[in-house]
């Protein structure tokens, strides 16, 4: 079986709240599957249930050919969790904390030296080894986090929102470390609201809203499909506002998408490109960019705030 | 069977050896910082047996206590009790719900092999060696000054291991509840306390109106601190098994209750 995880018409819901709300997807072995929507999506929910520490309500979810229901241990024992929060022992040092989550896996001491010592190496923490966990900086203390979730070698490691508060150079340096793991084969799935993340580490994607799948595919696949080329972003309000959108019943090549005081204009094909070309935008900014999966996300999941 | 049961609604306990890596973890980090942790039960036996026992004592005469003792004899096996039952009750207290809400390590173990029933029953086994850790240093406290004679004394930490086990099951049935950090002070205030106080440590039981000795008689700390005199003064008698009982099914309720209500708090 190449895939590695496959659910089907996956339910989660708390108290009368449907927060899963019947999804399939798999996962193919060795990719990076990415899961992003807005908050409150159901994207950490369905990774909590994959990871075996949110029961699910109702569907199908099986990890590694093993049932979710019935075989959590065995499936806890090939994953590597890297979550959200920071939930390193504050009272142990770098090391400790290492050796300490490796004993969870039942290694055996030397092993788990052996290990401790080759993450550290990979993480570039050797000399920060002694060191309290108060010590570090946040991108010292992700890179810790993520080297314990490695520690079993697990056949999937689960990462949720690995690079969130993390400055350009600390998440540069995540992604370099994520991108050497997939060339070794590790399945990587990955929660993110995180646009630029998800294109730069990910094979294929979901784009969760509100409980259910509304897309998946390659990132340049969904861009290519939902979001086209070029887009024209315009901050326009009032007459100016209504004068461009007044040249759009001409220009069928081209959509608006309306984000607060902000229009999207989409060229989703070649020749749409010259439509948007002679568009007359009078306002108080424009600026281009090449479609992206922001693009796609905000198209799909709709403007303003979920929440 | 497992399946059976379960068809019925009865879902067995998922506790393995692996309790034993949480307790593990524990020891570690206490380890790191055992001397910080050592001063309490060494400085509160001390202080408690100057100023009562000493002190107060000095008011006190032999006669009023039972066996013709001194008072400082009266209430040493007393403090061999109740320092470890704050011990345990405070670590699996104070520091289980520190573990879970803010450091989060419940729910880091949990990502592991390791069920949350082990991660609870490795916090009870924890809390009860931290009961055993402080019995001991108040052993030697009490042996410093002269009070202990009788070789069953020797028996003192085992027994504040077996109490401990109570003391943290019960202590965690109430964390896994707590909303907050302060709502553990009516745990402690109501419920520990008065234990402290009126569980036969400082004063005959007998000296209480009745109805509050009725009372006291179903207060766990009341049944340790009779098995402590029995192993402190060189006796024990048949009524002491009673009071072990109290105390074996007293830790069973509550640790069946905390198995469940801390698989609701936190596997959702």
């Amino acid at each position: 079986m190449t895939n590695i995880i496959r659910a089907h018409n996956l339910v989660k819901r708390f108290d009368g709240f449907t927060a899963v709300d019947g999804i399939d997807f798999s996962v193919r072995r060795a990719e990076c599957f990415g899961f992003l929507g807005p908050n409150g999506a159901g994207k950490t929910t369905t990774v909590r249930m994959i990871s075996c520490v949110s029961p699910v309500t109702e569907g199908e979810l099986a990890v590694d050919d093993m049932d979710v229901r019935r075989e959590a241990r065995r499936i806890k024992s090939i994953l590597g969790v890297v979550p959200q929060e920071d939930n390193l022992d504050p009272d142990l040092s770098v090391r400790q904390n290492l050796a300490v989550y490796a004993r969870y896996f039942d290694m055996p001491r030397e092993l788990a030296n052996q290990r401790v010592d080759e993450s550290l190496a990979l993480f570039q923490l050797v000399e920060k080894q002694h060191e309290p966990i108060w010590a570090l900086s946040t991108g010292l203390k992700r890179r810790l986090t993520i080297a314990r979730g490695l520690l079993n070698q697990p056949k999937i490691l689960v990462l949720d929102e690995p690079t969130t508060g993390l400055d350009p150079q600390a998440r540069h340096m995540v992604w370099q470390k994520l991108r050497y793991l997939k060339e070794q084969g590790v399945t990587m799935l990955l929660c993110t609201h995180y646009m630029e993340e998800a294109a730069h580490l990910c094979d294929r994607l979901v784009i969760m809203h509100q409980g259910r799948i509304l897309v998946e595919g390659a990132p340049a696949e969904l861009v290519e499909e939902h979001a086209g080329r070029e887009v024209a972003e315009v901050r326009a309000s009032g007459r100016q506002r209504e004068r461009v959108l007044a040249q759009m019943a001409s220009r069928p090549g081209l959509t608006v998408e309306e984000v607060e005081d902000i229009l999207y204009i989409y060229a989703r094909t070649a020749d749409s490109r010259a439509q948007m070309a002679d568009l007359i935008l009078d306002s108080e900014s424009v600026a281009y960019h090449q479609a992206n999966l922001e693009d796609v996300f905000l198209r799909l999941t709709g403007r303003g705030l979920s929440e | 069977m497992t399946i059976a049961l379960r068809r019925l609604g009865i879902r067995l306990p998922n506790v393995s050896y692996r309790a034993y890596r949480v307790w593990q973890r524990n020891r570690d980090v206490y380890l790191r910082l055992w001397k910080a942790e050592a001063i309490w039960p060494l400085a509160e036996p001390l202080i408690t047996l100057l100023a009562l026992g000493l002190g107060l004592g000095n008011l006190i005469t032999e006669a009023e206590l039972p066996g013709d003792q001194r008072y400082i004899e009266f209430i040493a096996p007393g403090i061999l009790a109740v320092f470890p039952m704050w011990a345990a009750a405070g670590e699996c207290g104070w520091g289980s719900f520190f573990r879970m809400e803010n450091q989060r390590t419940y729910h880091a173990i949990i990502a592991t092999p390791v069920s949350i029933e082990d991660v609870i029953t490795g916090e009870i086994l924890w809390g009860a060696t931290r009961g055993f850790i402080s019995s001991v240093y108040i052993l030697a406290v009490t042996a410093a000054f002269g009070l202990l004679h009788s070789p069953l004394v020797l028996l003192v930490p085992v027994m504040a291991y077996v109490a401990g086990l109570m003391f943290a099951s019960v202590s965690l049935s109430y964390t896994s509840v707590a909303r907050s950090i302060s709502s553990l002070n009516y745990f402690f205030a109501l419920f520990i306390t008065p234990q402290f106080w009126l569980g036969g440590v400082f004063f005959p039981l007998e000296r209480l109106p009745e109805e509050l000795q009725v009372a006291a008689w179903f207060v766990p700390a009341t049944h340790v601190v009779e098995i402590y005199r029995g192993l402190v003064e060189g006796h024990l008698n048949l009524g002491h098994l009673g009071d072990l009982a109290w105390i074996a099914v007293v830790a069973a309720v509550f640790y069946y209750v905390v198995l469940i209500s801390m698989r609701r708090r936190l596997i959702q």
